[in-house]
This record gives structure tokens, sequence and C-alpha cells, in this order.
């Protein structure tokens, strides 16, 4: 099963390595990692999406609130979560095809960032499983790169990670 | 102003260290420097590991976090395996690792290696300074992170060119860290609910881990077991914290335990863990274990609960503490029976029969330990002669010391000196075999140049004798790779080429005249006992 797990860590020198370290070495797959400061520049917030059982996530919450450098750590339940990811995606594109590819766009929600003579540049902020839908629509055009942020989450209403 | 290699000497001289373990190199030749104007101790080691190890020694014997030192590069490298021994064991060190310069970190330049990186899987934490000014708050840091909570290394990399930059030096009087609050007071509806489950337990055993000694929590936990005629089995790591001829205690518990122990583990029917880790060599079948048994788990690390077992009834916090507080909720019982049950079989000695030619290693360790005084510090190397020391050793009141979480052979004979530096007044005896022996024989040197009398037991069967006989059981005795006969050297010749005393024995008339030697000797002594080759180590 795959929890989405939030992390406040004081923004120094290899924290991001101490974190990304325990994650393999006590054998948890990462499938995404994402990494920002937050309102306070001294302080970085962590987002990872990982796979495990309740058992699991519980060791994993432990071993992270163990090292020296971590300030918070919530495992985010997928009830109050509001889960984002950004991709960018360049296809193949000849004029022809532009406008078509513009309504799929305008109907998912996507913008066009960049355009050549044979390419578009696609950008689309959503839910991981909107992103996938979007990539299998436009994926007929021919998809030359595709690049994403890995998934950062913050809570629905008023409750915030301190709470 | 000062140079901040000699704030680096001041912090300590603040954090009241008597005693440093080292061996030097270029990249920390500034400290060295300073070193030279403290009153602080230096004790030259013969390789890093093995300062590593003495400061492992002197910490658990002082109680407080004690300092290690090595060059950048393979010095630092080297020191790697007595930081995770340490950690393994949750001993407080402060290892200070000398670095290259900040400008060439990350050229791969001479003796520069990412020490930081290398020791971060077993570290509690660790410091690569590049602040010259932030240097006074890392070192409290880091002395407070060691020694506080669950106790652990902390590694601290100080770039050359850092050591000569001029700072003004303030000792900071307090740690200011948001993110670290030990918990200390254990949780009261926790506490309750413990009272309530030992209440009804017809058949309670403690289980008293290192983490009792830690905390140094022994007398709270032998007046809990008074007050309450708890029976007690414990870790290695656990080891002398009951003598071992109290009523109460069974011995040592798991794979390599005595028999008491292990029927009470079975036998019972509430477990209360306390700065125990249900190590795999303690607890072989958690899961089996937890079904049958309600286990209560006191740690003051919170991830180590419920981490290789499942646990009713969770508690952390400073053990010491705790076992105060349950011993003032508890009431005083009796459990006749259960106790009778379990005396039965502890009062069932085991006999040993004599090789000719040969000293029972057993007898051996139950003669010594009958004749050294009750402070006596016993240190046990790794492999069989660590069991035979764990299972005969008579505890009266002194302390045992050895690696019990990563098993490093080659710690007994530094880890002795540290403990001997700590407690100059104390026995300090270190059994170790003569695989072991020589992953660390270089620190003869350092016991001679120091004249630091430490003793030291040599069993000699000339083989690793715990493969061997994992060999024999598991792998159709295809013995390989486990003889060390044609190699070893005359150990006697070897010790007083040192200028240290020493004695073979060969029959167990020898070996008792050889321990009234070892016991009246003011100077260090080495005495090698010729062990038979196929002696089991249980």
């Amino acid at each position: 099963m795959k929890h989405t797990i939030s992390i406040l860590v004081e923004n120094h020198a290899g924290v991001l390595s101490r974190i990304s370290g325990l994650f393999s070495r006590r054998g948890f797959n990462i499938d995404s990692l994402a990494v920002g400061r937050t309102d306070d520049p001294e302080i970085s917030r962590v987002t990872i999406v990982a796979d495990g059982d309740e058992h699991t996530v519980e060791q994993l919450e432990k071993q992270l609130n163990k090292l020296i450098d971590t300030i918070k750590v919530k495992t985010l339940s997928h009830k109050e979560l509001l889960p984002r990811e950004l991709q960018l995606i360049k296809i193949n594109a000849n004029p022809q095809q532009r406008g078509e590819i513009l309504t799929v766009c305008e109907i998912m929600g996507a913008k066009i960032v960049d355009i050549s003579a044979n390419t578009m540049t696609l950008e689309i902020s959503d839910t991981p499983a909107h992103l996938m839908r979007f990539e299998e629509l436009i994926r007929p055009y021919g998809i030359k790169e595709i690049v994403r942020t890995g998934v950062i989450a913050i809570q629905k209403g008023s409750d915030t990670i301190k709470k | 102003m000062i140079k901040a290699a000699e704030a680096m000497v001041k912090c300590l001289e603040n954090e009241g260290v008597k005693v440093v373990f080292g061996y030097p190199g270029a990249a920390i030749c500034p400290f060295y420097d300073e070193l030279t104007h403290s009153d602080i101790r230096h004790v030259l080691v013969r390789r890093e590991d093995n300062a590593g190890h003495a400061a492992n020694g002197y910490a658990r014997i002082s109680g407080k976090p004690a300092v290690c030192i090595a060059t950048s590069g393979p010095g630092a490298t080297n020191l790697l395996t007595a930081i995770a021994t340490a950690y393994a064991d949750s001993v407080p060190l402060v290892c200070i690792t000398g670095q290259v310069s900040t400008d060439q970190i990350g050229c791969d330049v001479f003796q520069e290696v990412d020490i930081t990186g290398a020791a971060e899987p077993f570290v509690k934490n660790s410091y690569l300074i590049k602040d010259a000014s932030q240097l006074p708050r890392i070192f409290k840091e880091a002395f407070y992170i060691a020694g506080t909570g669950r106790n652990g290394p902390v590694l601290i990399d100080v770039p050359v060119d850092i050591q000569q930059t001029m700072i003004d030096f303030q000792y900071p009087e307090k740690v200011e860290l948001r993110t670290y609050k030990p918990t200390v007071k254990g949780n009261s509806f926790q506490i309750k609910k413990v009272c309530e489950a030992l209440k009804i337990s017809e058949r309670p055993l403690i289980c008293a881990g290192g983490g009792v000694i830690s905390a140094k929590a022994c007398d709270e936990l032998r007046a809990l077991a008074e007050k309450t005629r708890i029976p007690v089995v414990s870790t290695m790591m656990g080891l002398g914290i009951f003598p071992s001829a109290h009523p109460l205690y069974m011995g040592m518990l798991g794979m390599h335990g005595v028999r008491t122990a292990n029927e009470a583990v079975s036998k019972c029917d509430t477990m209360i863990l306390i700065g125990a880790r249900v190590g795999d060599r303690a607890v072989r079948s958690p899961k089996f274990l937890a079904e049958t048994t309600k286990i209560i788990h006191i740690d003051v690390d919170p991830a180590e609960i419920g981490k290789n077992m499942h646990v009713d009834i969770p508690l952390v916090g400073d053990c010491k503490h705790i076992l105060q507080e349950l011993t003032e909720k508890l009431g005083s019982a009796e459990r006749a029976d259960w106790l009778a049950e379990l005396s039965e079989v502890k009062n069932t000695v085991p006999k040993e029969d004599e090789t000719e030619g040969y000293v029972n290693p057993k007898m051996f360790i139950r003669k010594l330990s009958a004749k050294l005084s009750e402070n006596t510090i016993c240190v046990a190397d790794v492999g069989q002669n660590q069991i035979w020391t764990c299972n005969n050793f008579q505890f009266k009141g002194g302390r045992f010391l050895t690696s019990g979480g990563m098993g490093t052979m080659g710690y007994s004979v530094p880890a002795a000196v540290g403990a001997k530096f700590a407690s100059p007044d104390s026995e300090v005896v270190a059994i170790c075999g003569d695989g072991s022996f020589q992953m660390q024989m270089m620190e003869l040197a350092t016991i001679v140049q120091e004249k630091i009398p430490v003793k030291i037991i040599l069993m000699r069967n000339n083989r690793l004798g715990m493969v061997r006989e994992l060999q024999t059981n598991l792998y159709k005795d295809n013995q390989t790779a486990i003889h060390i006969a044609d190699g070893n050297p005359d150990f006697v010749a070897l010790a007083e080429a040192y200028g240290i005393r020493a004695e073979r024995v060969c029959t167990m008339a020898e070996a008792e005249a050889a321990i009234e030697h070892l016991c009246s000797s003011k100077e260090p002594y080495l005495l090698e006992c010729n062990v038979w080759r196929n002696e089991s180590t249980l």
C-alpha cells in the first residue's frame, strides 16, 4: 500500500542523504521524493511516497523521528490528503495537430509552455491519477520527453503538519 | 580570538574530559599541537579502531561520553568499525576526525574520504564543520547528543584549515535543539497498565538489557525485583546487573544462554523487557514468544519498541525513573512456586570434564572469577571465549564489557585499556581467543608505554573456534579457513618481547597457580591457556 509521508527537517547540508539513506538501509522502497524549503528558510519539507504495510510505516516514522535533524513526521491519510504533482511533457506536434492538442490541454487543465516547428511542450499540475490520464491522452502524438517533480501534498481543511 | 584547534581542546576541557585516545596524522595536527598545552592525557594507541574501542571501554565504565581521535582518510576509515561497535551497543562516544582543507574537499586529494557519509548508517549524529565559528556549539551538541536518550557515537569531522581559523571562543552553557528531546518520564497511563498486568501475572519475568546499565538503574532494577519477587534474566549486554548468585537471577537468555534463563522465558506468562532490544541472538523467535506471552517493553528509544516483536504494553522513558515509579506503585509478592520451579533448574550444575593436557575454559573462568575481587571489570572478546565468559564468570558486583551487538573481534584488549583508565583502582581482565588476540596484539605496546596494568587471558585452541563449531554442526564438519596453529606465534615470548610478564598453562592445576600470579601482579600480565581444539561453546 502507498503512503504519503511529510517530514519537516532542519535545512542543513546532508539531511536529504540521511533521509534517503535511512529508507534504503531499512529496506523501504521510495516511489517519489520531493523537497523544498518552507515559509521558514531554516526548515525544509520533504514529501515521500513509499510502499509498505502498516508496521513498515510505523517503523519508518520512528526511525525518521530518531534523526536529530527531524522536526516533525506525519503520514497523511488518503482521506485528508491533497496531493499534487507537476509534469512537463514534450511531444511531437506538427502544425496541423496543434489545434487538437490545444483542445485536450484545455479540457484537462494543462498549459502549453513552449512550441517549436514540430514539437510542443506542455505543463500540467494535478493529482498523480489525473496526470496519468493526461499522459495516456497525449501519448498517441509521440512523447519525446517527460519530467515530473514527484508528489507533494498538504492536508485538507485547517489542519497543518504541526497539528 | 583563539585558534579553532585550541577551541577544540577547550571544548573538551569544558566537558570535563580527562583522557582521550587517538592516533595523529597531518589533517589533525593543529589539534594535537594545541593538546600539548592541556592537562588532558592523550593515549596513543597503535591503530585507530583501538582508539574507538578504548574510548568505548572508558565511556562504559565512566558513564560519560568518551573521546577518540583520528586523522583524515585511512585514519578515519580505520575508526569506522569502532564507531559501528559503539552504535550497536549504544555507547556514548565523541569521535573527532581531521579532514582535508575545505577548498580541497571533493577533489579526491591525499588522505581524503567522506567520513561523515561513510559513517552515516551507524552514528547517532555527525558534523562536518565548515564554519569555524560554529565549532563550540557543535562540540556542545555532540556531547549532549552522545550521552543523553539512547546513548551513541557522534562524529565531528574538522577540516585542517578550519582548525587553523581564528574564532571568538565561548563555550555554550546549554544546548538548543528544537528537534531532539528524549523522553525521560514514563507515561502515567502506560505505567498504570504495566502495574495492572503485573498484578494479575502469576509467572512474570524481567529481561534486563544493557539499557539498564546505561541508565545507571541497576540498583533500581534490583529494588523492583526484590520487592515484587520477579525473577530476572539478562541479555549479554545486561550481564553484571545482577550478581550471578542472586536467588532471583536466572542467567543469560538466548542462543548462547543458559537453560534456566531460556526455560524461564518459555514458561513465563508476562515478560518485561527493560533496556533490551529483542536482538536475534537473545530472542530467536520473537513472533512465537509474543503469541504465547504478554510483552511489556520499557525503552528510552521508541523505535526499539515493536521493531522486532509485537508488544502489548509499550512504555517509553528513562528506565531509572520508570523503575523507581514501578517499585513505589507495586506491592510486594511471594511467587514461591514460580521461583522454586526455576531455582530447581538453576541449581543443577552441569558436569565438566577435564581433558588431559588442556585447560577447561569453563572451569577456568569459574575459578578465575571466584578469585577476582568484587569490583573487577571483565572484558570478553568475541567468539567461544565470549560465551564461555558470559556463562561461567561469577559476577559479584563488578562490570562486564563485550561487543554484544556488532560482535567485533579485537575489542577486549583496547576496551580493557580504556576501562582501566576510567577506573584505575579496579582489576581489569580481558579474555580473548588466539584469533581475536591477533586482531589487537599491537595494543600490547600501548599497555607497556602507558604502564596500564591490564591482565589478558588468551584461550589458545589453535582454531577460530566459533566458526569451527559452526562448520562442524552446519557444514558437515568441512573445516576451512579456521586453522591458525601454523601461524600462531609463541604468545608468551611475544608478550615478553614487549616486556610483559606471561605464562602458559596446560592443566587446571597449573592454571590455578597462574590465577594467583595474575591476581597478585601489579603489572600487566598475559596468561595463555591451552584449550582443547574441539571444546564446545555451551
